[in-house]
């Protein structure tokens, strides 16, 4: 067997919190150097499995597959296709920075990093995860430790800690909970019509897109109830402001860039993969809910004076343009939800990094009092302003090309809507430029002169996440030739079945 | 119907399991009485080390068949499930809690009683007769109820003693009608025989009633809803330990026989019932998830938690099929590791600080990580949170009822994770409160060994469930050999 690469990212971060349980807990230095070194570790190995990925090949690689559980059919089958590696890139890329974004924190270190360490790696078991129940056993992993985190760390401004922690957790969990009957009857009709239980998603899929419309139709709603509360489709997003505001940094970051793209990841490698009739009867609504909450949520974040409000909703936003990417169903629709999932998670981690050292230093997120803290902290603003002109869209950064692709798919199909949504951009800029001004290019305050702007351990998000921002959008065929090498065979395999559907 | 033929050799080597335990227990009796005070702590390994010796004995023992005395002994690789599954449970309770006991005394009775409590469920499980069941839930109760009221001199201890012994009583004499109305409807006591003549009858009213005797009788046993009302009482005012053997070892040994019963005995009349317990199951799970929010003492929320985990548990008896007997039985045992852990952390808490309030455990992730850890694993387990143990459990019930009780799968499915609610504000407390007083707690080495393999088992369990899967398939696939 080759080298198990995949396995070794996953682990990189689970053996870095062994090696914390036994660092004595006043080795401050330790303890951020070993979770700095385990998830450098996953990065590095995850940037060399997204560049020698055989484009030209497609399909399945670095595949490892170890009998599980026989009777329910179940493989330890990890393996990654041009949908699954942007994503784990990105989840590298993000938990990498929060490392360093976290590097300030005094309180109990040593148990912070255990949790985001353990975090890091049950996100990325998601999205390298080839069999349902192995993916199922990831899913949740994240939900716990995002919770204590949140308690012992967050912050209470608007809504106290606990209630965001508890509210957060809790609409994640009925939601899955909606999710876990969908797979658990999914299996059960599956294995019953094929006699060999078989939970592999090819295996699966094979058998569920003969399934019967009204099994598909009732199925794919759960899992869209369950997937799409994690994405925060509206109107099942209301936890994700509020749990963000409470959140540290650090969980804000990976929740934000990476954890609800979990649910859109869900939403085209299971539900539309696997129940395409489904799909095409809820694509309609799906669309509606996405367009909905583009234009609600961006209005919500007009109205926040908080900035982690600002940018709770704009996320919201944000994934109203992947839903209503998916419901496309069409390849350019999904190229653009894949890419854009990417894009907003590097732009939002940024985002929240810069946010987090800025309430860090000033103890307050209230934009009004922030003033000009461009001229105090100069570094710090860069940061921020990336990441606000990538959210409005602007050419020449990553998600520009991601919402272009998105609007050409959606308009194809959905016209009016697509126009609604696309008008969402202009009060997108309106909410960013207006955050941004108040922050940076206010009048200067006097008390904010003593700031010391970021440096050393603290600039590492701002490179490599500025970095990704950058590259990514003058090199967009580096994100979306690996994209489209995972989406066109999973179109092809269930266009027979949408054309059945009769829908478009 | 044949009258018991004693001339029929009985093969004394397939009793062995229970004879050892029987010797075990009279062992340490006789042991108590001869060994000066000082030396009675030592019985704690006596009855550890002896239970484990008897557990390689069973495992040698897989595969076995058969019956004695014309059915009304079974063996076969269900009951040995069963068997290894109590004494696990018992040695795990006996492991995590030895100073505690010796904290209370009266070490010798503690010990001997625990060990024929377990005598009593390993009977259950193989009872292939009423009379036989009976025996084995009466033996199991009456040393329940001793061990109940074991510290003496604390009134809630004897309070919840009288409770236990008056309420069993009853439940015992409900279900006891229920079964000799059986046994003059069939005129046997043998279950493979009844099967046989209900089969041949029409349902009766007199049928209906004996089942609701007996499925109201056993019901108290498993704390079902609506009989479920002395089990909070209980759980709080007995001791540590033996709260916690009751909760997974009583509740384990009567899933058993309940299973033996209306499968064997049972099985024509079974159809009707099925909604009965679909709908008992459904009531349990959200009445114990419900009532266990408020709880501010962890004894009472644990015993709450732990009528909701029978509820689960009761979706796999609805439809009586080999996957269901396998669901019960794999959650069964995985229950016993999650409920051993969360109990051996609650007790040793209460030897350490004298509390069993829920706010006393503020920080305790600061003044023992370990205890910490174990609660909260053990908890989100019961909760079936991936990857631990109680999701595959979860997983493997609720997919016999899938077709037919899809309600019953969005009622379980969405109650367990309005469970995690509770079960994390434990967590709250443990992790984010600072402690009152910060001083360390050391946990002893047993005990420490006791929660470590709790959480392993848990999350293993969880992670791999293949080995343990393909155990209990075989397990349950013998259950229709007879």
């Amino acid at each position: 067997m080759d080298f198990p690469i995949l396995l070794t990212i996953l682990l990189a971060p689970i053996a870095a919190a062994l090696i914390l349980v036994f660092v004595p807990k006043e080795e401050n230095l330790t303890i951020r150097s070993v979770a700095a070194a385990g998830t450098f570790v996953s990065l590095a190995l995850s940037l060399y499995a997204y560049f020698t990925y055989d484009q030209s090949v497609g399909g399945l690689q670095f595949a490892m597959q170890i009998p599980w559980i026989q009777d329910l059919g179940v493989t330890f089958f990890l393996a990654a296709d041009g949908i699954s590696l942007p994503m784990l890139l990105l989840t590298n890329l993000i938990g990498f920075s929060a490392v360093f974004a976290s590097w300030n924190i005094n309180s109990r270190p040593r148990e912070f990093f255990i949790l985001l360490l353990l975090l890091i790696a049950g996100v990325m078991g998601t999205f390298i995860a080839h069999d349902l129940f192995i993916f199922l056993l990831f899913y949740e992993v994240v939900v716990i430790p995002i919770y204590i985190m949140v308690v012992i760390w967050g912050s209470s401004k608007r809504v106290t800690k606990e209630y965001a922690g508890m509210k957060l957790t809790i609409y994640l969990l009925i939601g899955s909970a909606f999710l876990l009957v969908g797979v658990i009857a999914l299996f059960v009709k599956t294995s019953a019509m094929s006699g060999v239980p078989d939970m592999s998603f090819t295996g699966m899929a094979v058998v569920a897109r003969q399934l019967s419309g009204f099994d598909q139709i009732w199925l794919f709603g759960l899992m869209l109830l369950g997937f799409g509360s994690l994405i925060s489709m509206w109107p099942f997003h209301s936890w994700s402001p509020d749990g963000y505001a409470g959140a540290p940094t650090a969980v804000s970051m990976i929740h934000a860039g990476v954890l609800k793209k979990i649910g859109g990841y869900g939403l085209v490698k299971i539900a539309v993969f696997m129940l395409p009739a489904g799909a095409a009867f809820w694509a309609p609504y799906m669309a509606v809910l996405g367009v909905a909450g583009v234009a609600y949520a961006a209005m919500g974040a007009l109205a926040q004076k908080d900035l982690k409000y600002v940018v709770g909703y704009s996320s919201v936003s944000h994934m109203g343009y992947v839903i209503l990417a998916v419901a496309c169903l069409n390849v350019i629709g999904l190229n653009g939800a894949v890419a854009n999932m990417f894009a907003h998670g590097v732009m939002a981690a940024l985002f929240f990094s810069m946010i987090g050292f800025i309430y860090e230093k000033t103890h307050t997120r209230w934009i009004p009092d922030m003033g000009g803290l461009a001229r105090q902290t100069p570094r710090l603003a860069v940061g921020f302003m990336m990441a606000a002109m990538a959210s409005l869209g602007l050419p020449g950064l990553i998600s520009f090309i991601p919402e272009f692709t998105i609007f050409i798919g959606a308009f194809d199909v959905y016209g009016g809507l697509a126009v609604v949504g696309i008008a969402g951009i202009i009060i997108t800029a309106l909410y960013v430029l207006r955050a941004g001004a108040n922050t940076l290019f206010g009048p200067p305050r006097p008390e904010y002169n003593h700031l010391k702007d970021i440096r050393g351990p603290e600039m590492v998000p701002l490179i490599v996440l500025g970095t990704v921002l950058v590259v990514g959008g003058l090199l967009p065929s580096l994100l979306f030739d690996m994209i489209n090498s995972g989406v066109v065979p999973l179109h092809a395999a269930i266009s027979d079945a949408l054309q059945l559907g009769g829908k478009f | 119907m044949t009258p018991f033929d004693f001339s029929i050799p009985i093969n004394p080597s397939a009793l062995t399991l229970e004879m050892l335990v029987a010797a075990l227990g009279l062992g340490i009796l006789i042991l108590g009485i001869i060994s000066p005070k000082g030396a009675r702590s030592g019985l704690g390994w006596v009855s550890f080390l002896g239970l484990m010796g008897i557990i390689g004995v069973a495992i040698t023992m897989w595969g076995q068949s058969g019956e004695l005395l014309a059915g009304m002994y079974l063996l076969d690789n269900y009951a040995l499930f069963w068997k290894i599954t109590f004494m696990v449970a018992a040695a795990l309770v006996i492991l995590g809690n030895m100073r505690y006991v010796d904290k209370v005394g009266n070490q010798a009775e503690y010990y001997s009683l625990t060990i024929f409590a377990t005598l009593g469920m390993m009977v259950m499980a193989s009872a292939g007769d009423l009379m036989t069941l009976y025996l084995g839930l009466e033996l199991m109760t009456i040393a329940f109820v001793i061990l109940v009221c074991l510290r003496k001199t604390d009134n809630k201890s004897v309070e919840a003693g009288m409770k236990y012994i008056l309420l069993a009583g009853m439940s015992s004499a409900v279900l006891l009608y229920g079964l000799s109305l059986l046994y003059g409807l069939t005129g046997s006591v043998i279950m493979l025989d009844i099967s046989r003549i209900i089969a041949m009858q029409p349902v009766s009213p007199a049928l209906v009633l004996a089942l609701v005797m007996i499925i109201a009788g056993l019901g108290f046993k498993i704390s079902a809803v609506p009989f479920h009302m002395w089990s909070p009482d209980v759980y709080e005012g007995a001791p540590t330990p033996v709260t916690s053997f009751l909760s997974m070892g009583s509740k384990a040994a009567s899933f058993a026989i309940i299973l033996r019963l209306f499968i064997t005995a049972l099985p024509g009349v079974w159809e009707n019932w099925a909604m009965v317990i679909a709908i008992l199951a459904g009531i349990t799970i959200i009445i114990g998830n419900l009532v266990a929010m408020p709880q501010t003492n962890i004894k009472r929320l644990l015993a709450y938690s732990s009528i909701a985990q029978a509820g689960y548990i009761m979706v796999g008896m609805v439809t009586a099929s080999e996957a269901g007997i396998k669901g019960v039985m794999f959650y069964a045992f995985l229950y016993v590791f999650a409920t051993a852990g969360a109990f051996t952390v609650a007790a040793y808490f209460y030897n350490v600080t004298g509390s069993d309030e829920l706010k006393d455990y503020a920080g305790l992730s600061q003044r023992s990580p370990l205890m910490a850890a174990v609660m909260l694993v053990a908890l989100l387990s019961m909760a079936g949170i991936p990857p631990l143990a109680g999701f595959v459990g979860k997983f493997y019930l609720f997919k016999t009822i899938v077709d037919g009780y899809l309600w019953l799968v969005f009622i379980g499915l969405i109650m367990s994770m309005v469970s995690v609610y509770y079960y994390l504000r434990v967590a709250l407390v443990m992790y984010r409160d600072e402690p009152k007083d910060p001083s360390p707690i050391n946990v002893s080495g047993p005990v420490t060994v006791t929660l470590i393999l709790t959480m392993l088992v848990t999350l293993i369990i969880g992670i791999y469930p293949g080995p343990l899967s393909e155990v209990v398939n075989s397990a349950a696939h013998s259950f229709f050999l007879h």
